[in-house]
């Protein structure tokens, strides 16, 4: 226990605590920090036009989580229905970009999307002669890239109650006169939700504060949140603001796991009888 | 009384998986308002007939009537047949009531017919007290009867039972089983239940199926199969029985020690092939008349006592095994035998049964 106070206290709090505290300067004329206190850096978090960067943040961020979630769950479902042995290898090939370098696998996407890219070439090899689609540099660029990145995670978090529900529960729903659309609905959907929830918020998580995607998917016009923060510390050298942003951030994140653990406590209960299945 | 009606005809019904042959070309009746078993070791193919006639299987060859209508490809929620699962299968998100209503949802049923239904089907369980409760918030008991009772309101043409009381105590056991005949009674269905327990099959079944290794050895009422077993195996696998072992004569068995064990000998057996003479305990009685056909004597090693009667280990000449004997307490109040005593015990011809070795 202590040990991991020290390392949680050394590691986590005090950096984010010297953030925090630095929220509440002014910024010195020539960069730097003027030490004394104002609120004014929240204030301009609010401001409309980095509100609506929050705004815009969230929206890509529950785009890319809704394809992830629906792409991720189809995958782990069909990994789920293999024959056993073969499971853990499709998990394996499932997993396997994730082992990759981030900035690899995103510039892999930019040869993907290219004007004269791959797409274009294949779209080219079955005769078409327009103009190349534009879709480098585009909100899309980013969300797949997005999705691409954090799928793996889903596809982890949505395969373990997967496997592990009860086969019979099916069984027992179609025995009842459910279709197999109903059953999926009201039996194996409502028990595997809380991997669902794990795997979208930490797509969730991971994106809205992302800002290697935006900034290589994107364009160099193209913020996230995560561009914002990077270019207040960096580029315009406003410290104080910067961490305001980065507060702000670390408050959305923070209310996005509150809700999830809540709703997979009240979850719990049904998940681990729904394991079990058998009494002997 | 009228030939009663068949329900369910499995006709030639095979199943292979893959090279292995789970169920090979079975052939069965079962008549309406009966309580069936299907009997045999892990492996005999119990469960994948009963598989398929839930419909989770598709039979590789033969054909499943019901009410003379094919349903071998019929999909599990089209036929009026319901399973109840040895695991229970009970939805754990749901409620006791939501978990009984779920069928009758299925089957589009105005709420209120729903309600009174599953209200009736509740009183009958008794689980009216539990309706809120969810699954894990239920004994193994009550589980049990939430299991019967989702199975239940449906009222299907037939219900299957896989080992419904694998998962509950002896004690409790036993009380289920006559539950369960009394439900059976009282709700007029057809019940076909699978189990490894052969005690459990004679205590419920109208009628029974003996299976081993995918095939159909015998089919017949608990007591036809218990006093006249179709052959060796099912002699062995129902109740206890004594073995002799030895050589087929005209009118008997001659056993290792030449002794004559006198019993009927069945027409397929040629004089001099290895056959086994087979009796019950209970048929065995100590200090027999001079009249007795078979007579031997034994030396007791053991005895155990077991309340109505008393079981003894009686070493004897005649097989490589000690017999069992079992005695009435009355019997052994009138005449005490111990431990180390030599006996004589003897038994008519007409309890033997002869069987191919």
């Amino acid at each position: 226990m202590a040990p991991a106070l020290v390392w949680l206290t050394a590691l986590m709090v005090v950096p984010c605590a010297l953030v925090l505290a630095l929220a509440f300067f002014r910024r010195g004329i020539y960069g730097g920090i003027d030490y004394t206190f104002t609120l004014e850096n929240f204030g301009l978090v609010f401001d409309p036009l980095y509100a609506g960067i929050f705004l815009k943040s969230a929206r890509i961020a529950g785009t890319a989580t809704l394809f992830a979630v629906v792409i991720g769950y189809a995958a782990a479902y069909a990994i789920a229905a293999a024959p056993r042995r073969w499971q853990p290898i499709f998990l394996f090939f499932a997993v396997l970009p994730f082992w990759s370098n981030y900035l690899i696998r995103t510039y892999a996407w930019i040869v993907l999307l290219n004007r004269e890219g791959l797409i274009t070439q294949l779209l080219r090899w079955f005769g078409y002669t327009g103009e190349p689609p534009s879709m480098l540099y585009t909100e899309g660029a980013v969300i797949a890239g997005l999705v691409y990145n954090y799928l793996p995670f889903v596809i982890l978090a949505c395969y373990a109650p997967l496997s592990r529900l009860n086969p019979e529960l099916a069984e027992a729903s179609r025995d009842l006169g459910a279709s197999a659309a109903t059953t999926f609905r009201r039996v194996i959907l409502p028990l595997t939700v809380p991997g669902i929830a794990a795997g979208a918020v930490f797509v969730f998580v991971l994106s809205i504060g992302n800002f290697v995607t935006p900034a290589l998917l994107g364009g160099g016009r193209f913020q996230m949140i995560g561009n914002l923060v990077y270019d207040q510390f960096l580029t315009a050298n406003d410290w104080p603001f910067g961490a305001a942003l980065a507060m702000a951030l670390i408050a959305i994140t923070l209310l996005v796991l509150m809700a999830q653990a809540m709703a997979a406590n009240r979850a719990s209960g049904r998940v681990t009888e729904a394991n079990g299945g058998a009494d002997g | 009384m009228s030939e009663p009606r068949t329900l369910l005809a499995i006709d030639q019904v095979s199943k292979n998986f893959g090279r292995v042959t789970a169920v090979d070309a079975i052939s069965l009746d079962i008549r309406e308002n009966e309580f069936f078993a299907l009997l045999g070791p892990s492996g005999c193919g119990k469960t994948t007939l009963l598989r398929m006639l839930a419909g989770f299987e598709t039979p590789t060859d033969g054909r499943i009537l019901l009410d003379g209508k094919d349903i071998a490809r019929t999909p599990p929620n089209k036929r009026p047949v319901n399973l109840m699962f040895q695991s229970y299968a009970l939805f754990p998100h749901m409620s006791v009531r939501a978990n009984v209503s779920y069928g009758l949802e299925m089957e589009r049923l105005p709420a209120k017919e729903i309600r009174s239904r599953v209200d009736a089907i509740l009183a009958t369980t008794e689980l009216v007290a539990f309706a809120d409760r969810k699954p894990e918030q239920l004994s193994g008991g009550q589980k049990q009867r939430v299991a019967l009772a989702r199975a239940l309101v449906k009222r299907p043409r037939l219900l299957l039972l896989d080992e419904p009381l694998g998962a509950l105590d002896k004690k409790l056991r036993g009380a289920m089983q006559l539950e369960l005949k009394r439900l059976q009674h009282e709700v007029g269905i057809t019940f076909v239940i699978v189990t490894h327990d052969q005690e459990e099959s004679l205590v419920m079944a109208d009628r029974m199926a003996v299976l081993k290794d995918g095939r159909l050895l015998q089919c017949d009422t608990p007591h036809a199969v218990y006093e006249h077993p179709a052959d060796r195996f099912v002699a062995d696998f129902i109740g206890v029985m004594n073995f002799i072992p030895g050589k087929a004569s005209a009118d008997g068995v001659m056993a290792a020690n030449g002794a004559r064990i006198a019993g009927k000998v069945p027409a397929a057996l040629t004089s001099g092939a290895p056959a086994v003479a087979s009796v019950r305990p209970e048929r065995i009685r100590l200090f027999p008349s001079d009249e007795t056909a078979n007579r031997t004597t034994g030396m007791v090693e053991a005895l155990a006592y077991q309340g109505l009667d008393l079981q003894l280990h009686i070493r004897t000449p005649l097989s490589p095994k000690p017999f069992l004997v079992r005695v009435t307490a009355d019997a052994a109040d009138r005449r005490p035998v111990a431990s180390g005593d030599q006996v004589e015990l003897g038994w008519d011809a007409a309890d033997v049964r002869i069987f191919a070795d």
